[in-house]
């Protein structure tokens, strides 16, 4: 009865957690049950609630790459109750986790294209899973580039991967911040005005955009004006979710749930929903 | 309606009947609890109110208003005391249960219910053993009020879907109609008498009450006109004016499915509970952020009416998640009436295509 019932978390232990920026921290953790972190699998895109016993559940993306098993990586922003109990946590600790849940990128359809990554802030976690698939699949895929943006230098999470993601002869990485800063060797600027200096070409190729909303929305029109169609353009929706599984209620748009039906949008999806973002 | 076995319960013998029930089932019957008629655990000699439609619906009996989903307990690894663990434990505890005298409506709740806690996609394990081990006794409703609109939205006052037994009242009892194998099952208390020329009694009663019923506007329109009307927020502030967001409309709906989970502990041991939820809320949709989605009334009663009378159905081959009660009408302190809503949408959605088509 228990196997089947999708409110059970299973357990977990923290192996190891990274303070990525003043408010976000990333933690890496491991199934306890061997058996279990064994058979688990997922697809890049998908999320998972973590519990804090007595404090509650909080979803976050998984973003590790089902490529690289060792670990499944959640990174948390402080926001309220539970994430703020998380952040309390150390290497050892137990967290509950109840994943993979909702859907995943279409990584399959997106194969043979050129791939534009353009994240800010927290909104890089999801685009890391997809990208880090998509680098150990490098040759299913044409040109990769990543435009990653954060407010300062301290605000750019996953600064572990940026080495690596920047001296890759495979891919592109392009990393702003929106104001001068002592010590920056990167791009300053905000995202949609880089990315149009990037240009990308459309031709053939996939956009996929994570980030706060007004930069979400600038970037959408950046990609408009350099002829992406909505067909072409993914991104990951968030709401307040409490079971994950279709049936709470909250996170419905019209007909959609985020929960099951997204997290993943493209937004020629999203054009056909409610406006009740 | 399949009729496969019929009897009749003398009025009198109907204390003595549930008494039977009640050795192998909590037997939950509507009973006066100062003003409100409820749902309550069936004891000898109580008085089963059965004149008046319950104030709440049977929801409780398969969904209960706080039920726990697991509890946890953090113990110190004694190979190593430096070490916490968490153990996890979960039930779900269904106790055999016979709800009596619900109307045809209130148990059709439950069917709204199974579409989405027992889809394909997704079993919700707690609702579906607490379903599986509870039979309906569900009583023919002989006097709809004027807030009742079953019939508007698919049924009838004498629809058994969803029911194992229906009771019809007749002169001097009830005929006792098995409308499911469980039902059948039922019909073998020595209490029951041969139902004999009572059944054709209770067909004249129940036609009778059909052919009472005040006409049904047809609301086929409401998904159409729902959908039309989406972003005319002046439409939604106009419906939503009075509405003091209390979610009883919620509370008393015996489909609204809506739920939080929140824990409960001392830090060492606690549990998860579920909750009923109130869309109606501010709260509901607030994110951590500070984001809300539906951050007004309007915004929110939009979302109740749309999911009830256009993406449920959408999603569930035309069917509606209302059952046409009528409790979020009586219940609410300001009159929100959820009918009056979508007939207005189903008309302002018409009247903007002909001013479209004169344009």
């Amino acid at each position: 009865m228990i196997e089947l019932n999708p409110y059970l978390p299973e357990m977990a232990t923290i192996l190891e957690t990274v303070q990525e920026t003043p408010t976000i921290k990333t933690f890496r953790v491991r199934l306890d049950d061997p058996g279990r972190m064994q058979a688990f699998s997922f697809q890049p895109g998908q999320v998972g609630q973590l519990s804090v016993f007595g404090v509650g559940e909080s979803t976050f993306v998984i973003n590790s790459s089902p490529t690289r098993m060792d670990h499944l990586q959640f990174s948390v922003m402080r926001a309220g109750e539970v994430t703020t109990r998380l952040h309390g946590l150390a290497a050892g600790d137990k967290v509950g986790v109840r994943a993979p849940l909702g859907n995943h990128f279409p990584y399959e359809s997106m194969r043979g294209k050129d791939i534009v990554f353009i994240g800010g802030g927290i909104g890089m976690a999801p685009l890391r899973t997809l990208l880090l698939f998509m680098l150990d699949n490098r040759a299913d895929y044409g040109r990769i580039s990543l435009l990653y943006g954060a407010r300062s230098p301290e605000d750019m999470a996953f600064k572990t991967d940026l080495p690596e993601w920047s001296s890759r002869g495979d891919m592109t990485t392009v990393l702003t911040i929106d104001r001068e800063a002592e010590g920056w060797e990167h791009r300053v600027g905000l995202i949609p005005n880089v990315l149009l200096e990037m240009a990308p070409s459309a031709d053939n190729a996939v956009a996929v955009t994570c980030g706060p909303p007004i930069m979400i929305k600038f970037t959408l029109q950046a990609l408009k004006k350099l002829g992406f169609a909505d067909e072409q353009i993914y991104t990951t929706l968030e709401k307040r979710m409490k079971c994950g599984v279709g049936l709470c209620g909250r996170c419905n748009i019209g007909t959609k749930y985020v929960c099951v039906d997204g997290p993943v949008f493209s937004y020629a999806e999203l054009r056909e929903l409610p406006n009740e973002l | 309606m399949v009729m496969s076995a019929a009897a009749y319960l003398p009025a009198p013998k109907l204390g003595e009947w549930l008494k039977e029930l009640s050795v192998r089932h909590l037997v939950l019957a509507p009973q006066a609890r100062g003003d409100a008629v409820v749902f309550a655990p069936y004891a000898e000699g109580g008085e089963i109110v059965l004149d008046r439609d319950a104030t709440m619906p049977p929801k409780q009996a398969v969904f209960p208003a706080t039920e726990e989903l697991l509890r946890f307990r953090r113990v110190k690894d004694p190979e190593d005391p430096g070490r916490v663990d968490v153990e996890l434990s979960a039930s779900q505890p269904a106790p055999k249960t016979v709800v009596f005298g619900a109307r045809p409506c209130g148990t059709r709740g439950f069917l709204a219910y199974d579409r989405v806690y027992r889809s394909p996609k997704t079993t919700d394990p707690y609702y579906a053993a607490r379903r599986d081990a509870t039979l309906f006794v569900t009583v023919a409703c002989t006097a709809p009020g004027n807030s009742c609109f079953c019939h508007w939205v698919g049924s009838g006052p004498d629809d058994a879907s969803g029911s194992d037994l229906l009771l019809t009242p007749v002169t001097g009892g009830f005929v006792v109609l098995a409308v499911s194998g469980r039902g059948d099952e039922l019909l073998g208390s020595p209490l029951l008498e041969p139902a004999g020329d009572r059944t054709a009694e209770a067909e004249k009663v129940l036609a009778a009450v059909r052919a009472a019923l005040p006409p049904a506007p047809d609301i086929s329109g409401a998904r159409d006109g729902l959908t039309a009307v989406f972003d005319d927020m002046g439409f939604w502030d106009e419906v939503s004016a009075k509405c003091v967001s209390c979610g009883a409309c919620t509370y008393l709906c015996p489909t609204c499915y809506c739920f939080n989970i929140t824990d409960e502990g001392d830090g060492l041991a606690g549990r998860r509970l579920r909750t009923w939820d109130n869309c109606m809320s501010f709260q509901f949709t607030l994110e951590a952020s500070g984001h809300n989605p539906r951050p007004t009334k309007a915004h929110r009663l939009r979302n109740r009416v749309g999911h009830k009378f256009s993406y449920y159905p959408a999603l569930h081959e035309g069917a509606v998640a209302c059952c046409g009660c009528g409790r979020c009408v009586r219940g609410c302190p300001v009159s929100v009436d959820i009918r009056e809503i979508v007939l207005a949408a189903i008309v302002r959605a018409a009247r903007a295509r002909e001013e479209t088509a004169h344009d």
